[in-house]
């Protein structure tokens, strides 16, 4: 009977939040960019000091200096744009691993988490795998302006191949000092870069590196150095709270 | 009609219906590891909705390479996907964290379960 009842609220809640949204949103075939409050930004010049002027067709390989040069336009609202915002989210990534380990180191040492013995297929081909998903994951970071994938998902690879690890064998240890060293820097360097943005151009995070040719390895100005700080960033600190999990020995 | 019922299902029904779920869940249940598991699906159900708003009909990924030169014929709004991929960061962060704490309650009190720890004198 409770369940019925449950059943009831839930269908009658969905129905009342999807008519209500319904009418008034985009969807689906509905949506076209033409509809859309950004579209005259969008399409706005980008090398004209006048945004009213006519449209400018950016076109990969070949433009040169125009702002945020990043081909991935995703990459570009979020360390681009949006960079404060990114700097805000590393910061909550940062306080979440440091809650972590206050939590499991608070009372003494936690004794190791006991895994079943590692299959001997896996502990052989873990030696093989290691190098290759740990440059997959460098790849994927350093990539982050021109394919898609950036500093967060590259740094979950790096942090996938230390579990990886963890599983494989059960002396592996992950250093601790050093994932905390080379969290602290490249968080340290971020906010440099700002800074010196800051300093350069008077705005917090600004650009203020050449932007290069859309498509290039070093293009897109400061996009990529911050992209590979996340990075290392991100790498560390999951691994500190894979490591975290699976205790001491 | 079908069409648009279609669209209609798999952009606004089936994300809310996925966000209700976790509802049900987080209201439902008493074990914290269920819990953490029903926020994650709240997480999921919002992030899929936020993902529909920005899709364009027979767009392309908004990234330039040398098959998609130019920004037309038309690509999908990057703006919805870069706020998705920042709460999913978010929600990472807080499941490790709500974990860690779960592991904590249950080796200082020796259970997860909701009423147990709310009749046990702490």
């Amino acid at each position: 009977m409770k369940k019925v009842i449950a059943l009831l609220l839930f269908l009658g809640l969905l129905f009342f939040l999807g008519t209500g949204l319904e009418q008034g949103l985009k969807l689906g075939d509905r949506n076209t960019l033409a509809g859309k409050a950004g579209e005259a930004y969008l399409k706005r010049t980008v090398n004209s000091a006048d945004p009213s002027a006519s449209p400018s067709q950016v076109e990969y390989g070949s433009e040169t200096d125009i702002e945020e040069n990043a081909a991935n336009t995703l990459t570009a609202v979020v360390v681009g744009y949006r960079s404060f915002d990114t700097l805000g989210e590393v910061t909550v990534l940062f306080l979440a691993a440091t809650g972590v380990m206050a939590l499991f180191f608070a009372s003494g040492k936690k004794k190791r988490l006991a895994l079943a013995k590692p299959n001997f297929i896996l502990s052989v081909s873990s030696g093989f795998l290691l190098p290759l998903i740990i440059l997959f994951g460098a790849y994927v970071f350093t990539h982050g302006h021109l394919t898609p994938g950036g500093g967060f998902q590259g740094g979950t690879i790096i942090a996938a191949a230390v579990l990886l690890l963890y599983m494989a064998g059960n002396a592996y240890k992950a250093p601790a000092t050093g994932l905390k060293v080379l969290e602290g820097f490249s968080g340290a360097g971020y906010l440099l870069i700002g800074l010196a943005g800051l300093l350069l151009t008077g705005f917090f995070l600004n650009n203020f590196l050449p932007s290069g040719k859309m498509g290039a390895l070093f293009s897109a100005g400061v996009i990529p150095v911050v992209y590979i700080l996340i990075g290392l960033k991100v790498s560390a600190e999951l691994s500190g709270i894979v490591s975290d999990y699976m205790g001491e020995d | 009609m079908g069409h648009e019922w279609l669209s209609l299902w798999s952009f606004l029904y089936g994300p809310l219906s996925i966000f209700l779920v976790g509802l049900y869940g987080l209201l439902t249940q008493k074990n914290l590891i269920k819990m953490a598991i029903s926020i994650n699906i709240m997480d999921y159900g919002v992030n899929l909705f936020i993902i529909s708003l920005g899709y364009v009909p027979s767009a392309e990924a908004p990234i330039y390479t040398d098959a998609v030169k130019t920004y037309l014929p038309v690509f999908a709004d990057p703006l919805p996907q870069a706020l998705v991929l920042t709460a999913i960061v978010i929600s990472v962060a807080v499941t490790a964290f709500i974990l860690a704490l779960t592991i904590k309650i249950h080796s200082q009190y020796g259970t997860t379960d909701l009423t147990k720890l709310g009749e046990m004198e702490l």
